[in-house]
């Protein structure tokens, strides 16, 4: 065999750091330039910690009652008035963020680890198993979510737990159909390929190399995942079905504040502007996490 | 008489599609002698990449025997699967497809040393990996960069240290320069080159570009539609192709001289549909020289003397249609 000339003098990669920079570092990157997104991780970090502290933070417990202190409108001793028994709504508020936050992220987590679990089998495997599968999840799709919720929780009776079980399975489908579509479209690719040539086993392959691969949309709807669950749960407890009084939620102080709306404008408002501007960070983040982790946009 | 590392019998692969039975590879025969290079080439389509697949096991075969190093391959079970492995590996075609994105350099190249547990000690494994991408020419302190940030031919050649991890003795080579530029590509065939010196390596080197098989193969196998229309050394075929198709594809090649004149054979139509293809010659339809028992009767592969295999009727006495 003859050799071809080739010239050696390669440019060299044009200064590549030898810190290990990960893909998931350059994400972050890209999210911190993205005002909004943080403002909405912001408001986050700020959710959590009220949860965390609220012990600490808030001015009264979460049932002292005062009955000489019913129906006051926001003032300096309560910020953000008082409910029918006296209770500190802002109180009950910052012990409220523990319940929603509680929902939303064990919610989410029930339904991205069943449905990403059905749709990483669905699509790994193929055949009929994918369509059995596949066909479940459709028949949860054609239910309506909140008429699924609802139908669940009157079966398991309201609750805290119940609501989380009934709020998570309502959003398996949407996990299964995106975690399948990423690996329907991974399972072909030559690194999976490259794996098996070297021996690698199925669990490998999909814990190595089709999870990590498939993250972006599911970390994606996972924040906005978030968001719906609360929105659920405080519907749920809206109409009742949730988490029942006197446990600070959102839904429920929502609801409770509802009879004395046409006096005592604050009972209903203030847990309403809770859940509001949660779901409008965590909305916020979603879409900003969304544009970091599209390699299209990469600046 | 060399020693033989690997043969393929009667190798078969068909998919079920919506339209029929696909044949991708259909009967294939050839055999690779130890530290040789086989140049496997043809159009798009004709189902040399899948035989290069199948001869790994990456695809189950249809049909066929593949024997390495006299034990058929295709009769072995999980664990013998797992220790043939580590003797056959592929380079692929696509140096950004085929390395996880989500991985850094050296987790690529240590994959198949974890994956077999090769080395118990950490450092160890460090040490293979850094003296692997030492052997592919890649600067130690890429060690912890991550695919994207290298060149095509750096990922080459990440791909082909992966590939020479578990010291295999046979590599297929599956288009593995069609997506470098002309100046990476001759890197990338010198290194694979001096690697098959220095490692006593058998390379299947599949390629659609006649010019670089012309360059790396000892011996040259022609495929079409599934099938091996002609297989010999590397000097037979440019100077004496036997086969109508063989032919036509060698007077493709452009001379880089303007005194003289290539004589180009152009093939009319199409390549037809591997599915559910009819009895006969694959080529029938396009070949000038047909006759009517090529409609009938499939030519098989047949020996020419010296190593020299044809799959037609009439070699050495081809006359024109007489339509």
């Amino acid at each position: 065999m003859s050799k071809i000339k080739t010239s050696n003098n390669q440019e060299e990669v044009k200064a590549v750091s030898k810190k290990k920079r990960s893909p998931w570092v350059e994400v972050w990157r890209r999210l911190r330039q993205n005002k909004s997104a943080m403002f909405g991780l912001a408001i986050i970090g700020l959710l959590v910690f009220c949860a965390i502290f609220a012990d600490l933070i808030a001015p009264y417990g979460i049932d002292d009652q005062d009955l000489r202190a019913r129906f006051i409108t926001p003032s300096r001793d309560y910020l953000f008035g008082t409910d029918n028994f006296g209770r500190d709504i802002l109180s009950r508020i910052i012990y409220g963020s523990r319940v929603s936050l509680q929902v939303g992220f064990i919610a989410v987590g029930i339904s991205a680890l069943t449905g990403g679990a059905l749709g990483a089998i669905a699509g790994f495997y193929g055949g009929r198993l994918d369509n059995v599968i596949m066909r479940f999840v459709d028949i949860l799709l054609a239910i309506p979510g909140i008429l699924l919720a609802i139908s669940i929780v009157s079966a398991l009776g309201p609750g805290l737990q119940n609501v989380m079980i009934a709020v998570g399975i309502g959003s398996i489908p949407s996990y299964a159909r995106i975690v399948r579509a990423s690996v329907l479209s991974l399972r072909d690719q030559e690194f999976v390929e490259a794996a098996k040539a070297v021996g690698a086993n199925d669990f490998r392959i999909i814990s190595k190399h089709i999870i990590p691969n498939s993250m972006a949309p599911i970390i994606v709807q996972a924040t906005l995942g978030v968001a719906g669950a609360i929105l659920s749960a405080a519907g749920l407890s809206f109409i009742g079905l949730g988490i029942q009084p006197p446990t600070p939620e959102w839904g429920s102080m929502l609801s409770s504040g509802r009879q004395y709306l046409r006096d005592y404008w604050h009972i209903a408002t203030f847990p309403g502007l809770a859940i509001m501007i949660t779901i409008f960070a965590l909305n916020l983040l979603g879409d900003g996490l969304r544009d970091a982790l599209d390699p299209r946009l990469k600046s | 008489m060399q020693e033989r590392l690997l043969e393929v019998r009667n190798l078969k692969k068909h998919f079920n599609t919506k339209k029929g039975l696909l044949h991708a590879v259909d009967g294939v025969n050839f055999f690779i002698n130890k530290g040789e290079t086989l140049g496997l080439v043809g159009e798009s389509g004709c189902g040399k990449s899948t035989t290069g697949r199948v001869v790994l096991r990456l695809l189950e075969a249809t049909d066929g025997e593949i024997i390495f190093e006299g034990k058929d391959i295709l009769q072995f079970n999980k664990q013998q699967l797992r220790e043939m492995r580590k003797e056959m590996q592929i380079v692929f075609q696509d140096p950004f497809a085929s390395l996880n994105p989500r991985m850094s350099l050296s987790e690529i190249i240590a994959e198949p040393l974890v994956v077999n547990k090769v080395f118990s000690d950490k450092l160890e494994m460090q040490k293979r990996v850094k003296e692997l991408m030492d052997t592919v020419g890649i600067a130690e302190r890429l060690t912890n960069a991550y695919p994207h940030e290298l060149d095509g031919g750096r990922r080459q050649r990440i791909g082909i240290a992966r590939a020479l991890a578990l010291n295999p003795k046979f590599i297929v080579q599956d288009e593995p320069v069609s997506a470098l530029d002309v100046s990476i590509q001759a890197q990338i065939l010198n290194l694979m080159d001096d690697l098959q010196d220095e490692f006593g390596l058998t390379y299947l080197f599949i390629s659609h570009d006649l010019s670089v098989v012309k360059h790396v193969s000892d011996r040259i196998a022609v495929m079409y539609l599934g099938k091996i229309v002609e297989l010999s050394d590397y000097n037979s075929m440019f100077k004496n192709p036997l086969h109508p198709y063989t032919q036509a594809l060698l007077s493709a090649i452009p001379v880089p001289r303007i005194d003289i004149k290539r004589e180009r054979i152009l093939l009319e139509g199409d390549v037809p549909s591997p599915i559910n293809p009819p009895e006969g010659c694959r080529f029938y339809g396009r070949c000038q020289y047909r006759q009517e028992i090529c409609r009938q009767k499939t030519p098989e592969l047949r020996d020419m003397g010296n190593e020299k295999y044809v799959a037609c009727h009439f070699t050495g006495d081809l006359r024109p249609a007489s339509e």
